[in-house]
């Protein structure tokens, strides 16, 4: 599909089909969004801006709400219930039901069968699909770009912009081509694929940028490594991230709930199959990796753009030759008490979290039960795994996956975004370690105090037995 | 939105490259449901000791020196990470109308613009000279022409920096970008005739 006979790349074709009025010298894009994700913590203040101008949501029809920030993820009570402790998000979370009650949006309560992490909910029912404009307030909105959707995370206000309007003003950011070449060794996942572009790039890298992953390791991922690798596209600094849909995609689509019903599956298949990109159109960067070469990646500082190969060794300050990045290093390194050229194979850890937005879906959940059955969390570790979506939660137990957990001492919880972001009480103590499969290693996150090294699930696992960080490779 | 013609203020420096969201305002302050009051939660876990309420005497926001400030210089990449317009609630209501830095976020940059704080650019010379004079005299201060897209440094010395033309309007005039996008409702409506949806959440 060329525009004028000029190539496109696929975000292009997005962007250019979503176009309600084109960029000019004295206004951004008007683009149209196709689908808009709201949740309880971004969503209050946009929707008193509707009250008070006395504006309706416009297409309540292609918004749909759910629960996962501050809801707990401790188990029901008798009543089939899951309290909410704390009083200020228990108003947030009652403010949310009201607002989405009263603007007629659909929403996912805490305690619904489909509740989840929104990033996990929009791709597991058939929402999110190729060619679509997808926001939602939150910043790994990327996610959904694995399915060759244009998603972005958007600030409140545009919350608002978008609820009354079903538009945006954006102005055209510029394209880079993340190329992976190869094929990983075992061992390896998507989230050391991203976590190795990031270390690369570094954390302001992709700004201004929207990437498209390609290459072989790309198509060779499943849907689930694909949304993983596109979630963390913010961490490098870009705010969409984009994977051209192939038979991947459409194999996982077909049959969800929103997917295309069979009368118009082929004209869908049809529309999809013309937005890769075409050969010849440009990219504004470029970048290549060889996945032969990538080995578990973890982070040891306070960005995601502060990572390592699992068996490296912690950058020393003094040899970085850029001022600024001594600073940042030494600051980091301060924060998680750490030496430079110490390795962190063997670092002692308390707290294993399986979860988040990036890796809490159930292929996430299915390589870390395989790597723990029949071995046992370390004495010394609270290991945690915290599920993407009750479907999610309820796959993973007609599985058996979550008495594996149990058998090996680890929690089974409640679906939500937890301790990524531990706003719900599920949180690190200061001063603790923690290997982590969520996004962002900032100070902070987990938790006030807490440390955080960033891997994969299978490395998250391997470290929760051990009871150190370790190399799953070595234990597989 | 009120008018964001002229900023004339003192100057305060926290010279960390990549200052993200969750440092800005911890995510435990996000369980609010209005913008008021999150002056206070700013930089937060930087400002207080581990108590949560003792000042941090180390920290610059701390120093009764700097008292007022209202124009941040900021390390590289300043406001990366999450999506949440508390940052710039916060900024704002911790007394800041301007961020200087070499480098936005995205997003940050966004939501900043939409609640007439100013995201201003320069190059790393100017920053590193803004860093040394806050250090040097906290006295210091800087004047913003928002129309010219100009800073004037107290000897002087005037920079540009870049502002696109529809915020730069949007300020000037105190417009917010809702009521723009709300007149286009005729071509919103043409662009869905065009355009069948492609999924319907309340089916």
């Amino acid at each position: 599909m060329t525009n004028n006979g000029r190539p496109r790349t696929l975000f292009e074709k997005v962007w250019d089909a979503h176009t309600v009025r084109d960029q000019s010298e004295d206004s951004p894009a008007v683009l149209y969004i196709d689908l808009h994700l709201v949740h309880e913590v971004t969503s209050p203040q946009a929707f008193s801006m509707l009250r008070e101008r006395g504006l309706r949501v416009r297409r309540p029809d292609l918004t749909i709400g759910t629960m996962d920030h501050s809801t707990p993820t401790t188990p029901r009570n008798e009543l089939g219930i899951i309290p909410v402790a704390d009083a200020m998000a228990a108003k947030q979370l009652d403010t949310f039901t009201q607002n989405c009650g009263d603007f007629g949006i659909p929403m996912y309560a805490l305690g619904d069968e489909h509740q989840g992490i929104v990033h996990v909910i929009g791709p597991e029912k058939g929402l999110t699909q190729p060619g679509m404009t997808i926001v939602c307030g939150d910043s790994h909105t990327s996610t959904h770009g694995a399915f060759g959707a244009l998603a972005f995370g958007i600030g409140t206000s545009e919350v608002g912009h978008v609820l009354a309007t079903q538009t945006l003003l954006q102005n055209k950011p510029k394209t880079m081509a993340v190329n992976v070449e190869g094929k990983l060794e075992e061992g390896v996942t998507a989230k050391d694929i991203i976590l190795a572009i990031i270390a690369r790039i570094g954390i302001g890298g992709g700004t201004g940028h929207v990437f498209e992953y390609r290459g072989e390791a790309i198509r060779g991922l499943s849907m689930e490594g694909r949304m993983t690798v596109c979630n963390m596209s913010i961490e490098g600094g870009a705010r969409a991230g984009m994977i051209a849909p192939d038979d991947t995609t459409f194999e996982y689509i077909s049959g969800r709930k929103y997917a295309p019903s069979s009368a118009d599956w082929d004209a869908a298949l049809a529309d999809w199959g013309r937005l890769p990109t075409d050969d010849g159109a440009a990219y504004d960067q470029e970048i290549t990796l060889r996945a032969e070469e990538l080995i578990p990646m973890i982070t040891y500082g306070t960005n995601p753009g502060m990572g390592m190969p699992i068996t490296a060794a912690v950058p020393a300050p003094d040899e970085e030759r850029d001022y600024n990045k001594k600073i940042a290093l030494d600051k980091a390194l301060a924060y998680m008490d750490l030496q430079p050229g110490q390795q962190l194979l063997g670092k002692p850890i308390d707290v294993v979290f399986i979860g988040s937005c990036t890796n809490s879906r159930i292929s996430d959940l299915r390589q870390a039960a395989k790597f723990i059955e029949g071995r046992q969390v370390a004495e010394s570790v609270r290991m945690m795994v915290v599920p993407g979506s009750q479907q999610v939660k309820r796959q993973a137990e007609s599985e058996g996956l979550d008495a594996v957990f149990r058998a090996a001492g680890a929690e089974w919880r409640e679906a939500g975004c937890s301790m990524c972001i531990a706003m719900n009480g599920d949180q690190l103590e200061p001063g603790q370690y923690a290997v982590s499969t969520s996004n962002r290693n900032f100070e902070g996150r987990q938790g006030k105090g807490g440390r955080t090294f960033l891997a994969s699930p299978l490395t998250a696992a391997a470290s929760a037995v051990a009871g150190v960080v370790s190399d799953p490779r070595a234990m597989l | 939105m009120e008018k964001v013609k002229h900023i004339q203020g003192t100057i305060v420096a926290i010279p960390v490259n990549d200052i993200d969201t969750d440092q800005i305002i911890p995510a435990r302050f996000l369980k609010v449901t209005d913008k008021d009051g999150l002056g206070k939660a700013a930089f937060c876990d930087w400002r207080y000791l581990d108590d949560g309420s003792t000042p941090n005497p180390d920290f610059i926001l701390n120093n009764p020196a700097y008292a007022g400030a209202s124009v941040l210089i900021a390390g590289n990449n300043f406001g990366c990470g999450s999506s949440r317009e508390h940052a710039p609630w916060a900024l704002i209501g911790a007394g800041f109308k301007a961020v200087i830095s070499t480098e936005f976020a995205d997003i940050f940059r966004n939501n900043a613009l939409k609640n007439g704080l100013l995201p201003i650019i320069v190059d790393e010379e100017t920053q590193e000279q803004l860093f040394s004079l806050a250090d040097e005299d906290p006295s210091t201060s800087v004047s913003v022409d928002v129309d010219a897209q100009r800073l004037t440094l107290p000897d002087g010395r005037q920079i540009q920096f870049p502002l696109d033309g529809f915020s730069k309007y949007c300020l000037l005039n105190g417009v917010d970008q809702l009521g723009y996008l709300l007149n286009l409702d005729d071509e919103v409506r043409d662009y869905e005739a065009r355009n069948p949806q492609r999924v319907a959440t309340t089916a």
